[in-house]
């Protein structure tokens, strides 16, 4: 779908390479195959949340719930296990899903049943699920020691060699890959996303396909509840707080545009990963957090310029072929 | 009634000399003229797509014309912008008109020259004021200067719109269709309005498509067709019949080459159908093999029609039968599943998916047959896309090319594509030729023609009476959201179409 986003994700990839090399320069051991490996390990949940959020985007909706889904998903079963430790991990992370997709749902329902802009749906669910974290728990943490043990070493376990975590990261990414590109909803998501109306037209019912993308970006939030408590290794109300800015810096870098219809699942990875890369250097070589923020501040306004040249672009071909 | 001026005056106030003007594939306007003059209403008559909307958005400065003069006065000018136009004297009032409705009357009238202080501020004051002082002029000072413009109605907003233009000492009025949305009460002020106009010495330009308006208030009258002038003269000197003549008057028949095919079975069966404010009582029925036309004026409601029974909206009552089986379309996708789809008049908004690649577009609505529990088969999608697009002579390097990069009429072939890749038994087609090329015309007619050889059926909206005359078996004309008639089309005039539509007794 056009030579112009694929170069595009290939820029983000030399951008992400020369940021490897820069700061390889002054720390050779930052490029060891370890430490990178480590760093993907670190970005995995922020990876595994951008593919949810990316396919919110694409349908030309966005979701500011994803961290308090997350942070509500993480409490829930974090008490689950502290008061149930013998429910196997795998059970509690379907539950962890269940739940997130709940929540995805209502999200959903408003949007498409009741009509409201998704930007105002999701900023009243995050106040709400924040809320109902606080209810919940009576705003009480969790704390590792409350944890069974199976719960926190689940998914630092080593599988050929990589985390757990790494593998779900990856299975996730591979997933939205093959659903986007290979499903009738996937194409369904990128055509409502470019052209509503045409899509109606075309027989395709948009407001149940936005609905099932919330549902999508709720059950990976579950998902990343899971696995952000077990992390972390505590649950509390302040779980998460802002990450959800994190998760659309991330799309928006990789070049998924907030229009809606545009962007790839390659390029939402490497929007994760370059912010991945950013936070674990710069407090590497002694970068204030300060500029950090001023960093990937940048990076995202860099990419909106581009993705909006691009845009124009793709308007002068139409002009010229017109006539 | 006092002539203040003279009905054969001299002198246009405001002259087009030789206008063209030209968009790719269609030659909108070629070498018209136009004389308005002070205090006299010339009617601008012509079929949809004579060239009308055109000539407006010239005189107003939003076009610039490729070849031609403007003459305001006796001084040619070049209309830089809609503002230029404004600032020269030239104003238009359209259909809906478009003023600001969270403004206030006053600033709606004195917008871009309101009266400013001695800080260059705007003078509220002085503002509400003139404002009052202009629709008082006007007899109109039942408005308030200081309410809310969405508050009025719309004969009012006519008359804010009417205000603003008296505001600059405009000298020449356009009114587009102005009385489009008005009750018979709001015309009979507008008609007045116009006499005021007309006693100040203003050159009124009128876009209707009301004969007995034309008549009633007209001075003198412009015929176009086909984007050129093709007669002009005075009311007085003219009948209805001689202007719709004027109209039509053409050689119907040659570029179409409709094959007759047999007629089977009842396919479609419409009893009732109304919806709301948008039309009543519709009924009709289509065989297999049939091409049914709908002629009508823009506004009349055939699309809104076609949109109910595509599923676009839910009609108050009625009822669809679908080979005798009878069907509730509650959303395009039932009505696809039942096997009638809509080819819609805005391709570019409606019809194609701009931004996905060629085939993408073609097997949007058919996906569900080239997968396989969800999961796409890429080669079969593919090849179904192949099929289609071969079908109707596509030219396009490759089908992975976006629709956005391809002309209008190819455009216009692959939302037919995409329509019948599902296997339709009903197609309806909204202005299928409209803004493509000759050859996508023909290619598309010659289409339409194998189809219905095949027992599909179709129904197809067009405001282009050749069109209609050249491909229809029977054309079903509608004024004012009714059917007013379902002709056989059998030595049937363009006239006959143009009458019943117009509401114009025989």
């Amino acid at each position: 779908m056009g030579g112009l986003r694929k170069s595009r994700e290939t820029w983000l990839g030399l951008a992400i390479l020369l940021l490897i090399g820069l700061i390889t320069l002054r720390f050779p051991s930052f490029a060891a195959p370890s430490n990178l490996g480590e760093i993907f390990n670190d970005t995995a949940i922020l990876i595994i949340l951008a593919m949810g959020q990316m396919v919110v985007i694409l349908t030309r909706s966005i979701d500011l719930s994803m961290a308090a889904n997350l942070c509500f998903t993480g409490m829930a079963v974090a008490m689950l296990n502290a008061a149930h430790p013998g429910i196997p991990i795998i059970v509690l992370i379907g539950i962890a899903i269940v739940i997130g997709l709940a929540l995805g749902a209502f999200n959903g329902v408003l949007v498409w049943k009741v009509g409201i802009p998704p930007i105002v749906v999701t900023l009243g669910t995050l106040t709400i699920f924040r809320g109902a974290t606080f209810v919940l728990s009576g705003g009480k943490w969790v704390n590792a020691d409350q944890m069974s043990p199976a719960f926190i070493s689940f998914q630092r376990d080593i599988l050929l060699g990589i985390p757990v975590l790494s593998w779900l990261a990856i299975l996730t990414v591979f997933g939205f890959f093959i659903f986007l590109s290979r499903s009738s909803l996937g194409r369904f998501i990128y055509a409502s996303g470019v052209n509503p109306t045409a899509s109606v037209y075309a027989g395709i019912n948009v407001g149940r396909t936005k609905f099932i993308a919330f549902c999508i970006s709720g059950a990976v939030s579950g998902l990343a509840g899971y696995l952000w408590i077990s992390r972390y290794v505590i649950a509390s109300v302040e779980v998460a707080n802002g990450f959800e800015l994190n998760i659309i810096a991330a799309c928006v870098i990789g070049g998924i545009s907030i229009a809606g219809g545009i962007g790839s699942v390659a390029g939402a990875v490497l929007g994760a990963l370059f912010l991945g890369i950013i936070g674990n250097a710069l407090p590497v070589i002694n970068v204030s957090p300060f500029w950090q923020m001023a960093i990937s501040g940048t990076a995202i306004l860099l990419a909106i310029v581009l993705n909006a040249r691009g845009e124009r672009k793709k308007g002068r071909i139409i002009l010229k072929e017109a006539a | 009634m006092q002539q203040h001026f003279p009905i054969d005056a001299a002198t246009p106030c405001l002259a087009l000399v030789g206008v063209s003007k030209s968009f790719p594939g269609v030659r909108a306007l070629q070498g018209v003229s136009l004389q308005l003059y002070p205090g006299q209403v010339t009617a601008l008559i012509g079929e949809n797509g004579a060239g009308k909307s055109t000539l407006v958005k010239i005189l107003t400065g939003i076009y610039q014309p490729d070849e031609g003069v403007i003459q305001v006065g006796e001084v040619p000018v070049h209309l830089q912008g809609a503002q230029d136009a404004f600032r020269r004297g030239i104003t238009a009032i359209h259909q809906e008109t478009v003023l600001f409705d969270d403004l206030s009357v006053a600033e709606n009238i004195y917008l871009g020259h309101a009266p400013r202080n001695r800080l260059g501020l705007v003078d509220w004051r002085a503002l509400r004021l003139q404002a009052q002082k202009v629709l008082a002029r006007m007899n109109a000072g039942h408005i308030d200067a200081d309410a809310r413009l969405k508050d009025l109605s719309i004969a009012n907003k006519h008359l804010v719109a009417v205000a603003r233009a008296m505001s600059i000492d405009a000298k020449i009025v356009v009114l587009d269709e102005p009385t489009a949305a008005l009750s018979a009460k709001e015309i009979g002020e507008l008609y007045q309005l116009i006499e005021f106009l007309k006693k100040e010495g203003k050159a009124i330009l009128f876009i209707s498509h009301k004969f007995d308006e034309i008549f009633r208030i007209a001075d003198r009258y412009s015929v176009f067709r086909d984007g050129a002038l093709v007669g002009q003269g005075l009311i007085k000197d003219t009948t209805q019949n001689e202007i719709v003549k004027l109209m039509v008057g053409r050689a119907v028949g040659q570029v179409f080459p409709k094959r007759q095919a047999k007629l089977g079975d009842f396919a479609l069966k419409v009893s009732g159908l109304s919806y709301a404010r948008e039309f009543a009582d519709i009924s009709f029925d289509l065989r297999k093999g049939e091409i049914l036309g709908f002629y009508g004026l823009v506004g009349a409601g055939r699309s809104e029609v076609m949109q109910a029974l595509f599923g676009l909206t839910r009609p108050d009552a009625g009822q669809i039968e679908l080979d005798g089986v009878a069907i509730e379309a509650r959303s395009p996708e039932d009505a696809v599943a039942a096997g009638l789809v809509y080819v819609p008049e805005d391709r570019g908004n409606q019809g194609i998916v701009a931004g996905l690649p060629i085939f993408m577009n073609v097997t949007l609505p058919s996906l569900a047959r080239t997968s396989k529990s969800g999961v796409l088969r890429l080669r079969e999608e593919f090849e179904l896309a192949r099929r289609y697009c071969e079908r109707l002579d596509l030219r396009a390097s490759s089908l992975s090319q976006d629709v956005a990069t391809l002309s209008g009429g190819n455009q216009q072939k692959i939302v037919i594509a995409k329509w019948l890749a599902t296997s339709p038994k009903i197609i309806i087609l909204d202005e299928p030729t409209k803004g493509i090329d000759i050859g996508s015309k023909a290619a598309v007619h010659e289409f339409m023609s194998e189809l219905v050889a095949e027992g599909l059926s179709v129904i197809m909206v067009s405001s282009e009476l050749p069109e209609v005359l050249g491909m229809s078996d029977r054309v079903a004309v509608m004024r004012s959201g009714r059917i007013v008639e379902i002709f056989e089309n059998k030595n049937l005039a363009a006239e006959t179409l143009v009458r019943a539509a117009a509401g114009i007794g025989a």
